[in-house]
């Protein structure tokens, strides 16, 4: 065993950890969860909840959880009757000031003092029901966060985000005792490009979203694990969704991308995932129309043109595209005579860097996948491919609505929503969005990432890869793909850099990739 | 000397012996009466050699912890590697406790050579006394003799500067006073790291209570041998000790005696006993944080720091409150609450709840509302709120209601059941 571990004893469960790892982390890796308030891995330690007060053998008080250390040897009981009932105890505390609106309250159902309280705390309360509680009026924080004083335990951890980790601090403790609330500062407001952050922070219902607001119970949500295509970053995601339909964008712990925050922006960028007005069946010219058709006659009309295509190819993608997708678009032209060129363009936008948090910023570029693009082949020089499309023969387009208003040749249109340019395509393909298919990006510092299905596509949309590579089979370049897995693995064989990368090694948390990051 | 009365026979002025003459607050009639000159003995000795004097002398910190103030220094880094500073608790916010003031009132100058020894002992750059914000005149008094001494050159290298709190109670615990000096929020901070190791500026820092620093030049001067003969009981409290009576006696004021003196005659002679007609009840021997005692245990205390412990409470910060048989203990019991309420920081759950729930139960049982289970769950709310939280705050208002519940049960009872005419709690 190396130098630097030690181990200790934690209800029984013997743990090795990292010397310096706090006692409540050390319980994690033993399977024990101290309940805690204050204690957030990403905020600096407070100690002030004291709900993680534990018994320690051979310490003659309790200890917080939070701000001890592991040394050789503990020995930590956390169900000690001593324990359990300090730990009620701070409950009981937290709850006489409590409005206990649980039925109105938007944090209901993923509530820590919820939680807590029918783990561990008394079945009533013995504050005086004629004695009254603390009321301050519910206050306008910010651009999307409401402050609900009352049902505040003053965990601080909002005010540490903004002190320590955002680094504007415009939140603090004001007033004393129990008539203590957070405060915003009189001259500001919270609209930090990051503040969001406070809402997934606050453990109770007493930072609210806005945006989020009476949208949806907790348990009503399915949750799915996605990537944020809000930037170049790749900031893990859980898309909420309440009936097929996406209501709330949450980041997902990753210490390698964005610990445990996500920006503003990539908070607020959803609402097109729902979007109504969709293609949901393939279209194809007929009589100066476009008309429904089955998959079937799509694909037969689109490998019609590819094979009689002669000259010049220009594809042209959205860098919010799968890798997958955009690997089986490209492969459609791979070995050809054909002279083919594609090409992504970028929204850019200004850069909001979280200051407290080395190589985590929302990213000028505003695309998940233009790493991807570039190691696929896709070039930069967009303006340059749609004066080329222009006399193409054959102008391939996957989501980008960006197209010519003109082209001598033939276009085919797969993407989501039916831009006006596009209705003189001969073929139009429907596809899923990002929320509705698997897949993964490749994120600006070369790290792949997977993101999960969260809600159906609507009518016969499919994942574009699926798409790409059925027609890559109509046109006798092998086997189809029959999922995200298969699609990617086909892609680590075919492109260096992410050769030996398995779909089931990405996880949910992704693998760097052998390039080099972009500057 | 018991200002503002002339001083007793039985006190032993040391601290207080100019107290009342206005020419030792000038830095001439300092000098005249042999001051500073222990600042130039301690000037010429190694810094460790001046804890070891300290260490043998046995003094202990005045300010309430009683911790051994050589020791205390001896904590600080011994190759200085990066600045060290001083902080002196000047803060004197313990309800009954008016020592502090009195010191900085008439013998400024004791406590800057005192701090200025201190400073020399654990090789500090600079020293901070946090003066209580309404302290105007001992601040007023205590810049005076600062511009003077610095002007005469006594301080070296030293910079010494006067911070004014701002009214907070909170800012007298030692790591909320390093707080409030960097310009934070007073709130106590976690320990580890301790003060020594990371203090003021995350800088190695040592904080002592003014009397305490008062106490080292006559140490320096008369020897550690001399100052630890003075003591009358414990061979662990050693030297002289100013504790401020107040209350239900006929002379309140400030006292010097020796430690070990027996708090009865504290009571009965030096502050000339209870008004006519009345008998004592109770004593809050060291300032309103500890547990009260009754009329048995007072009477057979003796003030050191193990005598009083001995009879249950803590001699502190030696703030004597005296109750007599007139006093209405759940009254008393309850303004002590309130204060500690009002003063709580709000960071720790259970002080920042448990001190205002106290305060809500005691208040009802006042206005003849109270339930007979309310005896039970006061003293469940102060075991839940003694020994788990940040500072000591909570425990401190934990103290009076156990010490007082136990020893003054009845007359809780007596509201409860409605056989006492209920106080309007303004």
């Amino acid at each position: 065993m190396s130098d630097d571990l030690i181990t200790l004893t934690i209800d029984g469960v013997p743990v090795s950890v990292a010397k310096g790892t706090l006692v409540i982390e050390a319980a994690k890796q033993a399977g024990v969860l101290v309940p805690h308030y204050c204690y957030h891995p990403g905020l600096p330690v407070a100690g002030v909840c004291r709900m993680c007060l534990v018994e320690i053998e051979k310490q003659p008080k309790l200890a917080v959880a939070c701000a001890t250390q592991a040394a050789e040897g503990m020995v930590v009981n956390t169900q000690s009757a001593a324990a359990k009932s300090a730990r009620t105890s701070v409950l009981e505390f937290l709850l006489i000031n409590h409005p206990l609106d649980c039925p109105i309250c938007d944090q209901a159902g993923e509530c820590e003092l919820q939680d807590f309280t029918f783990q561990e705390g008394r079945a009533a309360t013995r504050y005086s029901p004629e004695y009254p509680k603390r009321f301050n009026p519910v206050e306008d924080f910010g651009p999307d966060v409401l402050y609900v004083p009352n049902r505040c335990i003053l965990c601080t951890r909002c005010v540490r985000f903004m002190e320590d980790v955002a680094q504007e601090p415009v939140l603090n403790v004001s007033e004393r005792g129990d008539r203590a609330y957070i405060g915003v500062h009189p001259e500001t407001r919270l609209d930090h490009p990051w503040a969001g952050n406070v809402v997934d922070l606050c453990p109770v219902g007493s930072l609210l979203s806005k945006d989020f607001l009476h949208k949806a119970r907790a348990w009503e949500l399915d949750k799915s694990a996605s990537v944020c295509t809000g930037c170049s970053q790749g900031c893990n995601v859980t898309l909420d969704t309440r009936e097929n339909v996406v209501v709330r964008v949450r980041p997902r712990p990753n210490l390698e991308v964005n610990r445990y925050f996500i920006c503003d922006h990539g908070r607020m960028n959803y609402r097109w995932m729902n979007r109504g007005d969709r293609i949901e069946a393939p279209l194809v010219q007929r009589g100066g129309e476009l008309h429904a058709t089955d998959w079937q006659d799509a694909f037969e009309r689109v490998t019609t043109v590819l094979r009689g295509a002669g000259g010049r190819v220009v594809t042209l993608v959205s860098p919010r595209a799968s890798t997958e997708a955009l690997f089986f678009a490209r492969e459609l032209f791979r070995g050809g005579a054909l002279d083919w060129t594609g090409a992504f363009q970028v929204v850019m936008g200004e850069e909001a860097p979280l200051a407290g948090v080395p190589d985590l910023a929302l990213r000028a570029e505003r695309a998940p996948n233009g790493r991807g693009a570039e190691l696929l082949g896709y070039g930069r020089e967009y303006a340059a491919a749609l004066a080329a499309a222009e006399s193409a023969a054959v102008v391939l387009v996957l989501d980008e609505p960006d197209i010519p208003v003109r082209t001598a040749g033939t276009l085919i249109y797969v993407g989501t929503v039916l831009p006006e340019r596009a209705r003189d395509a001969h073929v139009v393909l429907p596809i899923a969005n990002v929320a509705e298919e698997e897949g993964s990006f490749v994120n600006r510092d070369g790290r792949v990432q997977r993101y999960a299905q969260a809600k159906t596509a609507p009518g016969m949309a499919r994942p574009a890869w699926w798409v790409f590579s059925e027609l890559g089979a109509a046109l006798g370049q092998g086997e189809p793909v029959g999922s995200a897995a298969e699609a990617f693995e086909r892609v680590a064989q075919a492109i260096e850099p992410l050769r030996g990368l398995s779909y089931e090694q990405l996880g949910f948390g992704g693998r760097p990739a052998a390039v080099p990051a972009a500057v | 000397m018991g200002y503002p009365h002339k001083p007793h026979p039985k006190e032993t002025v040391l601290l207080s012996r100019y107290f009342g003459e206005a020419d030792a607050r000038t830095y001439k009639g300092w000098v005249k009466r042999g001051g500073y000159a222990a600042l130039e003995q301690a000037r010429a000795m190694e810094p460790a050699r001046v804890i070891d004097i300290v260490k043998e002398s046995g003094l202990r910190g005045r300010g309430g912890a009683g911790f051994p103030t050589g020791l205390k220094w001896s904590f600080m880094p011994k190759e200085k590697k990066k600045p060290h500073y001083l902080c002196v608790n000047a803060d004197e916010s313990e309800p009954g406790t008016f020592k502090d003031r009195e010191i900085m009132r008439w013998t400024p100058h004791a406590l800057l050579e005192g701090t200025a020894i201190a400073a020399h002992a654990i090789q500090a750059d600079v020293a901070y006394i946090y003066i209580r914000g309404e302290f105007t005149e001992p601040l007023a008094i205590m810049e005076k003799a600062l511009t003077d001494a610095r002007s005469a050159g006594v301080f070296g290298d030293l910079k010494i500067h006067l911070h004014r709190g701002a009214g907070a109670y909170i800012c007298g615990e030692e790591t909320a006073l390093m707080n409030s000096i960097e310009g934070k929020r007073g709130n106590p901070r976690i320990k580890p790291p301790f003060p020594a190791a990371a203090g003021v500026f995350g800088m190695p820092t040592t904080i002592n209570n003014v009397e305490t620093l008062a106490a080292v030049p006559p140490i320096l001067t008369k020897g550690a041998a001399w100052y630890k003969s003075l003591s009358l009981s414990s061979p662990k409290s050693t030297g002289t000790k100013l504790f401020s009576v107040c209350g239900h006696v006929q002379q309140p004021g400030n006292y010097e005696v020796t430690l070990g003196f027996p708090l009865k005659d504290l009571v009965y002679e030096l502050c000339g006993g209870m008004r006519p007609g009345r008998t004592l009840k109770a004593c809050i021997p060291g300032g309103s944080s500890v547990p009260i005692l009754d009329r048995a245990e007072t009477e057979s205390c003796l003030l050191d720091y193990e005598g009083v412990v001995e009879r249950g409470s803590m001699l502190g910060s030696g703030g004597v409150i005296v109750f007599d048989d007139s006093a209405d203990m759940v009254y008393q019991i309850m303004r002590l609450a309130r204060f500690y309420a009002h003063e709580s920081c709000a960071q720790c759950t259970q002080c920042r709840e448990g001190t205002a729930w106290t305060t809500k139960i005691l208040e009802r049982i006042l206005a003849g509302q109270g339930k007979p289970a309310d005896l039970d769950l006061l003293l469940d709310l102060a075991e839940n709120m003694t020994g788990k939280t940040i500072c000591v705050l909570s425990d401190s208002c934990a103290a009076p209601v156990v010490s007082g519940i136990k020893k003054f049960r009845s007359e809780f009872e007596e509201y409860i059941a409605g056989r006492r005419q209920p106080v309007l709690v303004a």
